[in-house]
């Protein structure tokens, strides 16, 4: 048996990375347990001829395509959009785009507002310090003033519009709609130890200059120095409970896939919207026969993610193609409800830049427009540097038919049963999905393309996975309480995606960690009767 | 045949089958005087396809023989005219197994010396140079930034 801890967290995440260095400054004993390694930036990708082609096979963003030691297997068969997650330190920020807007005001209140899905127990104003403090931490560039928002100001400057941007723009203008730059986790000057953006243009392969905001080089550092212990290569099977129904620690397989027993006074959650309920629906006894916190039925329930759709435009003139981070500007014309468009909530436009030379071919081959033989060429060259374009980030709302169960057969490396996914798109999606790839094509069609494709929804585009142990201040509607502690389990927290009630319609990383802060802050300020 | 035998093995096919696949490529990315650019059967970028297929080697061994189905006998046996109805034959009727094997070949393709700098690409990887993109026109955003807010208010 290992030294008990007081707060053992599991998951080296967006969140987890947060809440380990917020709980710093306690001086109490903190320990992470982490499944995945540590990532070097000399792996990554961007360091090699071959940076395509690795993002197709091992930084993937899909853990089934990885298949490495570290991921666990996802049964994916019943939902039409396919799970993105990375496991080791950092987590999903060393693959993610760097999108970092925040929620909106009435993100919280989608109930009250507009009658569906549920109101969050906690506002935009509960987190407003915590997403500036946030922003900080990981260091945002962006721009202060976009009407679209309540006034914040991002530590850096915006990213540069370059060729794609600026032929976007003028087609934004034309149509007369709203779109400003990025809040972006990439960084735009040094800072807090991080090279600026050398533009690489592979942001989704992990950045191999430090440029973009992963928390293995935000939070871990700081959290470390402060003394917190970060253990990797451990997966954790259980979270045991005593017989006052407390959790007392958990059982984890450390990299030989020898069982240890780590004991704990408190347990944190930081694991995603799948892997903590996964954890948690595996975590059963006597007294939790249904998994554990999971008195009212709803752990793996209401699984969210943000249905996308990718619209791409092609143009005469050369743009920016395989140069430039993905994150550029973005648009929330169509984001508050208007009841006059055929659905309910909305949705942001992201856009993006171009294509490296492997993803030009890939794509087009596959749409027809790049032939085999003699016509190749003649093609290619009509296309490669000449297509940009945009994803709609539609916001999904909760319904409990989607899930996160086990599998009853698939397991992992050291024997743990897989999630299983069953998913089904609303109509509501389906319709804000129909029009945001209308809307786009407009937009892409002013800005001077000749022609357009789309994608929708995007089958590969499930990135943000939420809602599967939802907050709210009732037991029986909820699996934590409005500061992220289980109902059921006095001394189990969560602090990850699966804690949100709506999915509003932007990425979710900013948010994710601006309530694993305030979750930590609140822990703090209870800390003399954490458990009544 | 099972795939980890292919995988274990030296050679993942047999020299008819490389072959075979070495002429498919050249239907599918020919050599290019105008561009002065190889085909995707030159010896380097087929070696490099090789080397990439072999994770995938059962799947490229079944698309094998089905083009050799497709030609009544060897691929390599048809005259250019023949392989590249047979080559398109393929990708209608095989669209899974013919996306793999295009995929492979443009990743290969894609990252040659010769072809990067047919397209003005520095031959090199994005790190650790980078690149550069312009800032562009910031007073693009000049009629946006006089418009009212338009979030809701929520308490």
């Amino acid at each position: 048996m290992t030294t008990p801890v007081d707060v053992l967290i599991i998951g080296a995440g967006a969140s987890g990375a947060a809440v380990a260095w917020s709980l710093a400054d306690t001086r109490m004993r903190i320990l992470c347990l982490e499944q995945g390694d540590w990532v070097k930036s000399s792996d990554y990708p961007s360091n090699g001829r071959d940076w395509e082609a690795r993002g197709m096979g091992d930084f993937s963003f899909s853990p089934n395509r990885r298949a490495s030691d570290v991921d666990y297997p996802v049964n994916e068969d019943g939902s039409p959009i396919k799970i993105a997650n990375f496991n080791g330190v950092g987590g999903g920020t060393i693959l993610y785009a760097g999108h970092f807007p925040r929620f909106h005001p009435s993100d919280f209140r989608v109930h009250s507002l507009d009658g569906v899905g549920d109101d969050w127990p906690i506002n935009y104003q509960t987190l407003e310090p915590y997403y500036a403090e946030n922003d900080r931490m990981m260091g945002i560039s962006g721009l202060a003033g976009d009407p679209a928002y309540p006034p914040m100001n991002p530590v850096m400057p915006p990213l540069p519009l370059g060729k794609a941007g600026a032929k976007l723009a003028k087609g934004m203008n034309t149509l007369g709609w709203h779109w400003w730059p990025s809040d972006s986790g990439v960084a735009t000057a040094d800072y807090d130890g991080r090279g600026k953006c050398i533009n690489l243009g592979n942001c989704l392969g992990g950045c191999a200059q430090g440029a973009k905001a992963s928390t293995d080089i935000t939070y871990w550092p700081h959290a470390i120095r402060a003394g917190v212990e970060l253990r990797t290569r451990c997966r954790v099977r259980e979270i045991t409970t005593n017989a006052q129904g407390m959790a007392s620690g958990v059982i984890y397989y450390d990299a030989h896939g020898v069982e240890h027993f780590q004991a704990a006074e408190v347990v944190i959650l930081a694991c995603n919207g799948i892997g903590t309920p996964r954890i948690l629906l595996n975590s059963t006894s006597t007294r939790f026969p249904n998994g554990l916190a999971n008195s009212s039925g709803l752990v793996g329930k209401n699984l969210m993610f943000h249905p996308y759709a990718g619209i791409f435009g092609y143009f005469e003139e050369p743009l920016d193609g395989y140069r430039g981070p993905l994150n550029v500007i973005r648009s929330q014309q169509f984001y508050e409800t208007d009841l006059s468009r055929g659905f309910v909530r909305g949705y942001t436009f992201e856009f993006s830049r171009g294509r490296g030379p492997v993803g030009t071919a890939l794509a087009d081959i596959g749409t027809g427009r790049l032939p085999w033989g003699a016509g190749h060429h003649d093609a290619y060259r009509k296309l490669f540097n000449r297509i940009t374009g945009m994803v709609a980030i539609c916001e999904d709302l909760p319904e409990e038919h989607n899930t996160v169960t086990l599998d009853r057969t698939l397991t992992d490396s050291n024997g743990i049963p897989a999630p299983k996914i069953d998913y089904t798109l609303s109509e509501n999606s389906r319709r804000m999905l129909d029009h945001a790839v209308a809307r786009a094509s407009e937009a892409l069609r002013a800005a001077g393309a000749y022609d357009v494709a789309a994608e929708s929804p995007l089958s590969v585009g499930g990135w943000h996975l939420m809602g599967t142990a939802r907050m709210g201040t009732d037991p029986s509607l909820s699996v934590v309480n409005e500061w992220g502690r289980c109902h059921d389990v006095k001394n189990l927290f969560i602090v990850d995606g699966s804690i949100f009630v709506t999915s509003a319609g932007v990425n979710p990383t900013s948010t994710i960690q601006a309530l694993a802060l305030y979750i930590a802050d609140s822990i703090k300020q209870r800390l003399a009767n954490l458990f009544d | 045949m099972d795939n980890v035998d292919l995988i274990a093995g030296e050679n993942p096919w047999s020299a008819q089958q490389r072959r075979s696949l070495r002429c498919l490529l050249g239907r599918m990315i020919p050599a290019s005087g105008d561009y002065g650019v190889p085909g995707a059967d030159d010896e380097a970028i087929f070696a490099d396809v090789l080397t990439t297929a072999r994770p995938h080697a059962n799947h490229v061994h079944d698309a094998l023989q089905r083009l050799d189905a497709l030609a009544q006998g060897s691929y390599t046996d048809l005259d250019t005219a023949q392989q590249l109805v047979v080559a398109e034959t393929f990708r209608a009727e095989q669209p899974a197994l013919a996306g793999l094997l295009a995929a492979i070949t443009v990743q290969c393709y894609y990252r040659d010396d010769r072809v990067m700098r047919s397209l003005d690409m520095e031959p090199r990887p994005p790190f650790p140079k980078g690149f550069e993109v312009e800032a562009g026109d910031w007073s693009l955003l000049d009629p946006v930034r006089v418009r009212p807010k338009f979030y809701r208010e929520a308490p």
